[in-house]
């Protein structure tokens, strides 16, 4: 059967791609921004923190 | 600003450690009994627990579960620590953890070889084990959270990332695939059934190896990598979006596993994309693993520890390269059901798994106990046993996969196929040999390195409590220069495992839910009818020798497959399997359509020794079948439990059940005798000999009727 089958018995199925989309382009482009934008120092700061363990002894 | 004196606890990681090392040489070898069982069928001795379809299982379940289950704990127990500048939330937590899941491990060898199965691939264990996972898992949470909210360590590193989203999928994994409704305290039925079933349980088992054997193992990386080379991760950036991108887009792929089967076709493309998709964060991580070295490449040649890790971490790369190419529908009609797919895994777990678990171990045990390691020139012998272990095995299989396949579909100029399915397996025979030899050097390789480690642990002295300081988190946070939005979730372990579990739920949901309600999904086949309980019973017996690990159910719809094998698979023919049985390999032939094709006294004989009816079969014998009398007494609870699942058996069937079954098997009885046969009707051999009797009758019914 075709895939157009499946889709047109779903009700109201012309929602759901618009929402994929959505969800998709929304989610990448948060963390897009957010990655982008993050500061320098911040990132640095993460980074370094498993081998930032000076306190250690080992 | 004060600083508080604490302690870390190193010796819940010693024993994660220790029990690494023995669950992986244990895991190995069962691994090399079905590689050897392969080339020689005699291994396994003709007795139920050392035949393949239960060895099968103990290895991987073993290596899965055990050996790389104890890695991640041991990796976890130690960096959540020093990520997060505090002990573990509570020692009793730790020991109920590490005792529960050896106490699991030892139960599930004990019940996979008794045969107690499921039959659902990496989801084995019946239902008490499933439920005690879910009890030492939820410990294991427990453990982490408690440790994640006691840290002086305001933000949480990308590894805890890992470590956070691996726990809240698997959990969610392993109780949805795993609903299944009991019959006796060994045996249960899956909810779901057939097309449904199939697309549960490898959107599991797919992300059984996206989050049990991959994330977690990033998480390793990216705290241990950094460690060993003694720099920061490449890119921090990278990392976080390594982190989204994989746990959203993996948890769509697991279609991919079904190409070409009954499943809707929309699902199957919907896994091919994502599948594809994948390639991106896989390599963003690899890049990032690997960059994280970029000027420290000559450290590479000196340390052993860096080695195994690069080659781990390239190994995951040439892994998840090779994934979406065998997503790809056109290269998997050729890959599916070989040995490719078997050298696939291999690489991802002796190359990535196995290796950076070995990088780990060396680079912890002399950390731990205050000393160098015993002998470098071991680790580096080692290093390149294991390396050529690696290549002998999986390069043989790639070369007889591919191989095996196009033989499978080559055709003669009459239009005839070229080869009878044993040519096939046949010529596969030296290749095995090859596999064997490479699985035997990486397990030499590995007890190697056990040795090495015993030695090492006894010339140092352990530091089972080893001090520590670190300022408290003050209530107030002030943040570094200007303040930033994602601290919403970077420093809130609960939002960020919130969003987590929203992100992989959302792939699952959109693959699950139109197949569930969506009839046209699913079209119905009037002819297919319920098992009879003779049937039933024979079914059970095929899911507990682990018939599945070598022969598949599912025709696909290909002319070198139907002119085979027969009329190819229909979605409505598996309302009533739970579970399905459509297999993922075949060292055997296909069994679909085996219903009729020989008579019973072919299937008696070839149970009992497959060679006289095939000859060169590496089937191994079943002899106990003609020997085992069949469980009548679960008769009415199985009819029940099916009945419960909405299987359209007649109102109060389970109370007549036995004397069809025992009408059947007395048919079936006659039939042999007419052959020379001399068997008693209640045998195992009778009710396996009606199940593949029965299987893909109903169609064949069905076109006799319509012509």
């Amino acid at each position: 059967m075709k895939f157009i089958n499946y889709l047109e018995s779903i009700t109201g199925i012309g929602i759901y791609p618009l929402i994929s989309l959505i969800i998709f382009f929304g989610f990448f482009t948060v963390v897009g921004i957010f990655v982008i934008k993050g500061r320098k120092e911040y990132f640095e700061y993460l980074r370094n923190i498993p081998i930032n363990n000076q306190n250690d002894q080992l | 600003m004060e600083l508080e004196k604490f302690k870390y606890d190193n010796k819940i990681v010693k024993w994660f450690t220790y029990a690494t090392l023995f669950w992986g040489l244990v895991g190995m070898l069962a691994g090399l009994l079905a590689a050897l069982e392969l080339v020689f069928p005699v291994l396994n001795l003709e007795i139920p627990y050392t035949t393949f379809g239960r060895v099968r299982p103990v290895h991987t379940n073993a290596v899965i579960f055990a050996f790389v289950g104890n890695g991640i704990f041991m990796g976890v127990y130690y960096s959540l620590q020093r990520l997060l500048k505090t002990r573990m939330f509570s020692d009793f937590l730790s020991k109920i953890h590490f005792w529960g899941w050896q106490l699991i491990i030892v139960l599930a060898a004990i019940s996979l070889f008794l045969g107690y199965s499921t039959g659902k691939e990496y989801a084995e264990l019946e239902w008490p084990l499933d439920i005690l996972i879910t009890l030492v898992w939820v410990v294991f949470g427990w453990n982490m959270f408690g440790t994640i909210l006691r840290r002086r360590e305001r933000h949480l590193y990308v590894a805890i990332w890992f470590y956070i989203a691996t726990f809240v999928t698997v959990a969610m994994l392993h109780i949805v695939n795993s609903i299944e409704i009991p019959v006796s305290f060994w045996k249960s039925y899956s909810w779901y059934a057939g097309v449904q079933d199939a697309l549960v349980q490898w959107w599991y088992g797919h992300n059984a190896v996206a989050f049990f054997l991959t994330t977690p193992y990033l998480g390793l990386m990216y705290y241990f990598v950094p460690k060993a080379a003694n720099r920061p991760v490449y890119s921090y950036r990278l990392s976080i979006i390594h982190f989204w991108a994989l746990i959203f887009i993996y948890i769509w792929a697991g279609p991919h596993h079904l190409l070409y089967t009954a499943v809707p076709d929309w699902a199957q493309s919907l896994g091919v994309v994502f599948s594809v998709m994948l390639i991106a964060p896989s390599w963003g991580g690899m890049i990032n693993g690997l960059l994280t070295l970029r000027g420290a490449w000559d450290k590479v040649r000196e340390d052993v520890v860096l080695k195994f890790l690069v080659v781990a971490i390239t190994a995951y790369g040439m892994a998840t390269f090779e994934g979406p190419m065998l997503s790809l529908k056109n290269v998997n009609a050729i890959s599916h059901f070989t040995d490719w797919t078997i050298a696939h895994v291999h690489v991802g777990a002796l190359g990535w798994n196995g290796f950076l678990t070995f990088g780990v171990i060396y680079w912890l045990i002399p950390k731990m106990f205050r000393t160098q390691l015993y002998s470098k020139k071991l680790a580096n012998m080692h290093f390149w046993i294991g390396t050529l272990g690696i290549v002998l095995y999986a390069v043989p299989l790639y070369w007889a996969g591919i191989m095996q396949s196009l033989m499978w579909k080559e055709f003669t100029p009459e239009g005839q196929l070229k080869w009878q399915f044993m040519d096939t397996v046949t010529k596969m025979a030296p290749f095995y040999a090859a596999r064997a030899i490479g699985g035997t050097l990486f397990l030499v390789g590995a007890v190697m390195m056990a040795y090495n480690i015993i030695k090492t642990v006894k010339q140092g002295s352990f530091v089972a409590e080893e001090e520590a300081e670190a300022a408290a988190l003050t209530k107030e946070y002030h943040a570094h220069g200007k303040d930033h939005w994602h601290r919403w979730i970077e420093r809130k372990p609960i939002q960020l495992m919130i969003v987590s579990l929203v992100v992989v739920a959302v792939g699952g949901i959109i693959e699950f839910v139109p197949t569930f309600l969506v009839k046209s999904n699913i079209p119905t086949i009037s002819s297919v009818k319920p098992y009879t309980p003779l049937e039933l019973q024979g079914r059970d017996i095929y899911v507990r020798e682990g018939c599945y690990t070598c022969h598949s159910q599912m025709v696909r719809p290909f002319r070198s497959e139907t002119s085979r094998y027969g009329e190819y698979s229909k979605a409505g023919e598996f309302v009533y399997d739970h579970p399905f049985q459509w297999g993922s390999k075949r060292t055997g032939p296909d069994l679909a359509r085996l219903g009729g094709k020989y008579p019973d006294s072919w299937h008696y004989n070839h149970m009992l020794d497959p060679g006289s009816m095939s000859p060169n079969s590496i089937m191994p014998p079943y002899p106990w079948l003609l020997e085992d009398q069949i469980d009548v007494s679960s008769t009415v609870s199985k009819i029940k439990a099916m009945k419960r699942l909405g299987v359209p058996y007649p109102e109060g069937y389970e109370e007549i059940a036995a004397n069809d079954m025992e009408k059947q098997a007395n048919e079936i009885a006659a039939n042999l005798k007419k052959d020379g046969i001399q068997t008693l009707a209640d045998r195992e051999i009778v009710a396996l000999i009606a199940y593949l009797q029965r299987l893909g009758k109903d169609i064949k019914g069905e076109k006799s009727t319509n012509k």
